[in-house]
């Protein structure tokens, strides 16, 4: 690579600018992509212990936690994803490929489990790999590109398991050799005092602190920003935009394989038809954690955020005793509300130049 | 300034050594013939400027050495190997660093992550290392003290800068990584007349400092301050290319407002 050429300060640069201000606390904070979320987090967490009495407890919050996690692993990537300025919309669905996968390919063969879960994962690499592949050579949206994934994956989860199967279930793995160590791996549960701590929570909160560790501190971080941000200029400046957005989707299958495989070896048995309508919930989280839909703006913490808010209400309108249907409701006027917020914030952090 | 650079600079280097020779290069965009049958040399330690109209092929040009396009017909060697660029990454490799005059900056991210967007600062050879965020913070802001820029907060969005920083900030970066090879597309055409003569001390600092330099500007006073040879395009052809010794001011300055055009055009508003 170059070497850098330097060079003295040139005398007549001014020490300190007269106009230089120290932004205040305020409009640092302003600035985050998750304060918005983190607010709303807050308030929600508030209104649901006034309503919800059955929500005043460590089980149930360990509960909400379980659900934001089955939700916030595959919004990790999806947020990544989103601040690189691209959509997937197959991801839903591919969570249930890589499951039904793995379990029909090692029962209909009559083999251990971990050689279906690894191919199951190289499967869902591919697929990921394709999406990317096919946006950034066509030039097609990704919203597009992932559209017709979303309905090949629907179409193939369902005609393959009628035909392996007969049913549209996939079958019970419980049996079979590898299930205890994979068991434990995606689905393990363990029972501190009066709480039910699920793995995937532990997971989750690893896969979110790696995600914030890449975004802000490494160079892929910086190259993922600037891909969403201005992908011509980041490649005339020597990004590989194209290597990095391909990896930004395979980066999102390969969590939605891990959800997979969570629901294959916590259930044991899945349905076909199963995972519909998820790909927006994982995009609603990276929203309303303030990340941009046009890319080049957000974090994973936001999205975290994002996933726990989707986990405490999906719930706690159950424990609150409504009728679950408002969930879907609530989650449109939250996912507006975030939209305008993240506006709002952006052009806030953009356009202020003193503190 | 002089004394530093030369330091830094890829220290292979020598006087007059051909960087870049383009032969008979053309490049079409589609239906569009954008140049045709250039021959351009830039050599270690001179200033090449290239001059023309708007829409002459000057830009095209530099995106051929800088990787953003490769060219249709012709020949291109660096260091003396022939080479077809096919990403800015390639180009960047060989030593040669480019401000463009479209392509600005990532406005959503800080100001040192512009700075070092690309060439990022790490320690440790893994994908995932992690980089040196306080050093990349204190030489993006000291190297763009150098230039008489001092940004409120070097991690404020560059989008709240002035276009005139910003260009700067694009400026400073490609003097910094930029070793053998700068490419300067019309640099001082949105800057104040301080920092244009900034740049004008920043050109002539890397060129005596052993580094190939291409200056593209509109104004002619500008480039006859620096530079060692001229190529004037027009319409993507070279209508004029001299040595610094074969032409004067006067004589560029007339062909760059069009050299007999003009004494037309004066005949004509004379009427
Ligand atoms: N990406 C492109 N696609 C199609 N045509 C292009 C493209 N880029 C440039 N051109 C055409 O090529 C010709 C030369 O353009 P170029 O940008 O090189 O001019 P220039 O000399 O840099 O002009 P200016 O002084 O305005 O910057 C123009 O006719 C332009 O329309
Ligand atoms: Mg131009």
């Amino acid at each position: 690579m170059s070497t850098p050429v330097k060079t003295d300060p040139s005398p007549a640069a001014p020490s300190e600018a007269s106009n230089r201000v120290s932004l205040g606390l305020s409009n640092r904070l302003l600035a985050r992509p998750e304060i918005g979320a983190l607010v709303a987090a807050i308030v929600i967490f508030i209104f649901f212990l006034i309503v919800a009495p059955a929500f005043r407890s460590a089980p149930a919050f360990f509960t909400v936690l379980y659900q934001a996690s089955t939700i916030g692993i595959v919004a990790v990537g999806v947020g990544m994803l989103m601040i690189g300025g691209e959509f997937d919309l197959s991801a839903g669905v591919l969570v249930t490929t890589a499951g039904l996968f793995n379990a029909m390919f090692c029962y209909q063969l009559g083999i251990n489990l971990w050689v279906g879960a690894i191919l199951s994962l190289v499967l869902c690499l591919c697929i990921g790999f394709l999406n990317g592949y096919l946006v950034m050579r066509t030039g097609i949206p990704s919203f597009l590109i992932t559209l017709g994934t979303f309905f090949i994956l629907q179409g193939v989860n369902l005609g393959v398991t009628k035909l392996v199967t007969g049913s549209v279930s996939s079958p019970n793995i419980n049996q079979m050799a590898g299930y205890d160590s994979l068991n434990w791996i995606f689905a393990a549960e363990f029972e501190i005092g009066s709480i039910t701590l699920n793995i995937t929570v532990i997971w989750w909160l690893l896969f979110v602190l790696l995600s914030a560790y890449v975004l802000q501190r490494t160079k892929i971080g910086n190259w993922i920003y600037a891909v969403g941000g201005n992908a011509a200029s980041a490649r005339a400046v020597g990004v590989p935009v194209t290597a990095v957005k391909i990896g930004l989707f395979m980066t999102v299958a390969f969590l939605g394989w891990f959800t997979g495989m969570h629901y294959l070896y916590n259930f044991n048995v899945l349905q076909a038809g199963n995972g519909v309508g998820n790909e927006f919930l994982y995009i609603i989280a990276a929203v309303v954690g303030g990340t941009l839909l046009t890319g080049g703006y957000g974090n994973a913490i936001g999205v975290a955020l994002g996933a726990f808010i989707f986990g405490m209400t999906s719930l706690c309108i159950v424990y609150a005793g409504w009728d679950p249907n408002w969930f879907r409701a609530f989650l449109g006027v939250m996912l507006l509300l975030a939209v305008m917020v993240n506006l709002y914030v952006k052009k806030l952090s953009t356009t202020r130049k003193v503190g | 300034m002089t004394d530093t650079i030369a330091e830094h600079a890829d220290s292979t280097l020598y006087k007059g050594e051909p960087l870049v020779q383009m032969t008979n290069i053309g490049k079409t965009y589609g239906a569009i013939r954008a140049l045709k049958g250039i021959n351009l040399t830039v050599n270690a330690g001179e200033v090449t400027c290239v001059l023309g109209d708007n829409g002459a092929g000057k830009s095209t040009l530099i995106k051929i050495i800088s990787g953003l396009h490769p060219h249709n017909e012709g020949t291109m060697k660096v260091d003396g190997k022939e080479v077809s660029f096919s990403s800015p990454r390639e180009s960047l490799s060989h030593g040669i660093a480019t401000v463009y005059q479209d392509l600005a900056v990532v406005s959503l991210m800080e100001v040192w992550r512009n700075f070092f967007l690309g060439s990022e600062m790490v320690s440790g050879k893994a994908p995932l290392a992690p980089m040196r965020i306080n050093e990349m913070r204190r030489i993006a802001d000291q190297e763009l003290r150098k230039m008489g820029i001092v940004v409120k907060d070097i991690n404020q969005p560059i989008g709240t800068l002035s276009g005139g920083q910003r260009q700067c900030v694009a400026i400073a970066r490609a003097v910094y990584f930029g070793a053998r090879v700068l490419i300067l597309d019309e640099p001082t055409a949105a800057l104040g007349v301080k920092q244009s003569g900034v740049v004008l001390k920043y050109t002539a600092a890397a060129r005596d400092a052993g580094l190939g330099v291409v200056f593209i500007t509109h104004n002619p006073h500008h480039a006859y301050l620096v530079g060692n040879h001229f190529v004037i395009l027009k319409l993507g052809e070279a209508v004029l290319d001299k040595k610094r010794s074969e032409v004067q001011l006067d004589e560029l300055t007339r062909q760059m407002a069009g050299g007999d055009e003009l004494t037309e055009l004066s005949h004509e508003l004379q009427k």
